[in-house]
Order: structure tokens, then sequence, then C-alpha cells
């Protein structure tokens, strides 16, 4: 799809156009000026002026609708570092399209002086340029909505190395304390984890806490005891802890019973058999 | 009594049993459920939602608050078009597993609560309605 013979797109969009550069900036400034922290009308202006002189060049080299033509390369590079720019700093869709689509009005206006009585000829360059500005609008949104994608799937990655850390207590106590939910993929992670440790420190005892589990289900018990078989086959014992009065009582109308696994109240008295166990007494400073 | 206000989530991935946990959780907190009650039908949806999708090859759980007269309440609605349970007293039954878990979800989601009602028809799917009451 070319230009109409009589159109003055390009002529407006000329070094002498008429498509008024500060009115289109004030425009955007009014709609998001309330949040005025997370941008400078420096940088909106100085993007919008990018944005302006990117689609006068592509204009005027040859308009074309598929905004996937190479012509619009620049252009296309330019949106998308403004999206993933603007979807980080957490301005909506509606905001990021409407940077392009705010477009329409400065531009429909020089058109409009342009062509004066000539209605047909204006509305075939409306009509040319709304097609246009929308695909770019959307081209935005969708620019945006995979920054935020990958922004949640890092996320999502992040609290599943981060909340499975085991940590050494005192050498030859191992504590691993569990947060969230515990569904299987997390809780493979865990167990392998937790297992490795045990060899790689050569530790006699592994306390596994579930103070920051909200849910203990058949199936997490059944992880739980799993995990716990398999480090007793390895010559460590396994000591559970942080069960709190709720969960005690959810687990036992459950059903689930854990057996001869030793289970404490708290982290705090698992520690304390632990050293128990290790041949460890802590015993107060005299005088003190 | 009347259903009063009701939320449908569909249970097709593992990320779903999340959610229909963390609503549950939500509107036993807003219907002010003791810890203990909560904890329980928080535990009783993670089991059923996930019989839903293992056994039922996935469907959709309500969450709705109900009335008994005065007395508020919990009730999930959990549907699966899946194969259906052949026996369902066996299936109740305590280590009775169809795949490699406890054999304790069913049994263990109806000590849980204080309403437990199933049907299933073979080769048609599988309705599983809990209620707990405040």
């Amino acid at each position: 799809m070319g230009l109409e013979s009589n159109s003055k797109l390009v002529e407006v969009l000329g070094e002498k156009g008429r498509v008024s550069l500060n009115d289109w900036k004030e425009a955007q400034w009014a709609a998001i000026k309330i949040r005025r922290e997370p941008i400078t009308e420096e940088e909106l202006y100085r993007e919008a002026s990018d944005f302006m002189s990117l689609f006068q060049q592509a204009v005027k080299e040859a308009f074309l609708s598929d905004i996937r033509d190479p012509v619009w390369l620049k252009m296309r590079e330019m949106l998308s570092a403004l999206s993933i720019s603007r979807a980080r700093r957490g301005f909506t869709p509606t905001e990021m399209a409407t940077f392009v689509l705010s477009f329409k009005q400065p531009l429909f206006e020089a058109l409009k002086q342009a062509h004066g009585t000539d209605s047909g000829a204006l509305l075939s360059d409306v009509w040319m340029t709304t097609v246009l500005l929308d695909k770019l609008g959307l081209y935005c949104v969708e620019e945006y909505q995979k920054t935020r994608e990958a922004i949640i799937s890092r996320q999502q990655k992040d609290l599943l190395e981060l909340s499975t850390p085991v940590v050494q207590l005192w050498p030859g106590v191992l504590t691993l304390p569990l947060i969230g939910t515990l569904d299987s993929e997390r809780t493979q992670l865990v167990m392998e984890r937790l297992l490795q440790k045990i060899v790689d420190t050569g530790s006699q005892i592994a306390i596994i806490d579930i103070t920051g589990v909200p849910t203990v289900d058949t199936l997490v018990a059944q992880h739980l005891m799993k995990t716990i078989a398999a480090a007793h086959l390895m010559g460590a014992e396994c000591f559970l802890s942080g069960i709190s009065p709720q969960i005690a009582q959810t687990v036992v109308h459950l059903g689930v019973k854990f057996g001869d696994i030793v289970t404490k109240a708290t982290l705090a008295d698992a520690f304390g058999l632990a050293l128990k166990r290790i041949g460890l007494v802590v015993i107060k400073k005299s005088g003190e | 009594m009347d259903l009063q206000s009701s939320e449908t989530l569909q249970i097709t991935c593992e990320e779903d049993l999340v959610r229909v946990r963390q609503a549950t959780r939500a509107r036993a907190v807003l219907l002010g459920l003791s810890l203990v009650n909560l904890t329980k039908i928080v535990t009783a949806a993670s089991e059923l939602a996930r019989n839903t999708l293992t056994f039922g090859g996935g469907g959709t759980a309500i969450v709705a608050t109900v009335h008994n007269g005065d007395r508020p309440g919990l009730r999930l609605i959990f549907e699966d078009h899946g194969p259906g349970i052949t026996d369902i007293e066996l299936a109740m039954k305590d280590g009775y597993t169809g795949g490699k878990g406890l054999g304790l979800g069913l049994g263990g989601s109806k000590r849980l609560v204080n309403e437990f009602e199933i049907s299933s028809r073979v080769g048609e799917g599988t309705r599983v309605s809990i209620t707990r009451w405040k």
C-alpha cells in the first residue's frame, strides 16, 4: 500500500512542515505528568523528537504500511528500547501506546490544513496514517508485554534459587529453611541441594525447617519424608522443625504419619538436640 | 442456603494450584476463619485441586462464600471431565492411591472439613464439594 499521488503527508512532515512537535510534546507531557518521577520533561521531549524524526525519515523513504519492512527498522529499535525502559519503570500499557497514538492529533491537524477543501485526499491520508500509527502503537504494547513477561520469568527463577539455601549452623549440622510453596519442581531442587551439601560437608545432622511453609498437604509431606529417608540412607540424621500448631492439627486430620522422624516445634529446639547428638553442650560463662 | 459470592478458577497446571490455595486463603481470611480452620480448608483445597489436575486432567474450582442461617462458611467445588472414579468407596480409603501419592488425599480432605460430597461417573468426570463452617 503506497501513498496517493495527491498525498501531502511527506510535505507536512518535511522541514517546513506544519506538524507541531511542541504541541504534541505538551499533550504527552500533560497526559503523564502526574507521574513526574519516573520520567523527566527533557527525556520525554527527546523521545518525542526521536520518534518524529524517525517517522519523517521512514515516510520520506517509502511509505509502507507494513512495519516489519526494513524501512521501519530504526523506528522498531527505538520503540523497542523505549518500551523496555518504560516497562521497567512501571508505566502502564495504555501509557505506552498513548505515546504513539497521540501523534495522530497534531498530524491530522496539519494534514487538514494542508489539504484545505480536498476532503477525499485528506481522508485517504488520514486513513493511511491511522493504520500505520495503530500498528506502531500495538508494536509498542507487544514489546512492553514481552519485557514484562521476561521480568516475571526472571523473578520466578530468582525465587526458586533464593528460597533454597542450605546453611551450616555448626560443623556437622546443616539446616534447610524452607519458605513458600513446595511444589514438585522446587522440592526436587531443594532435595538435591540438601543431599549434595550433606556429602560436601560430611554433616551428620540436617534440620529441615518448615516455619515458612504455609500449607503441608500430602504431597508436601511425601516430599519431606522422601528427602529425610534419602538423607538417612546417606548416613545423616534428619530433623523436621518449625511445625506450627495449625500445621500439626492439619497433618493429624489428614492422616499423615511422620513415623519415626524426629520433629520439633522450633528450629532452636532442633538445633539444641543436634548439638546434643554430636556430643556438644552449651555452657553459660561463669560469673555472668 | 444461598450461594453468595463466588469465583471460578481454572486448574490446568501446577501454578494454578497455588492460585486455588491463595483464593481459598484470601476468602477464609475475609470470613474470619480461625488459623487452624483456615489451614485445614487450604490444605483440603490443595489436595483436591491436585487430584483434579492429576487424575481429572484439569478442571475448575469454584470458591464460594455460603450461609447457613447466620453461620457463614466457605465452600469449594472441584469439577473435572476426566475418566471418573470406578469405586468411590475404595478411593476414599486411606492408603489407596491411583498414582504415586500417599493415598490420603480424599479421605484426609474429608476429615479436614465439615461437609464433603463426592460424585463421579466413569467416563464423564468427578465433582467434589467441601464446606467448612465458621
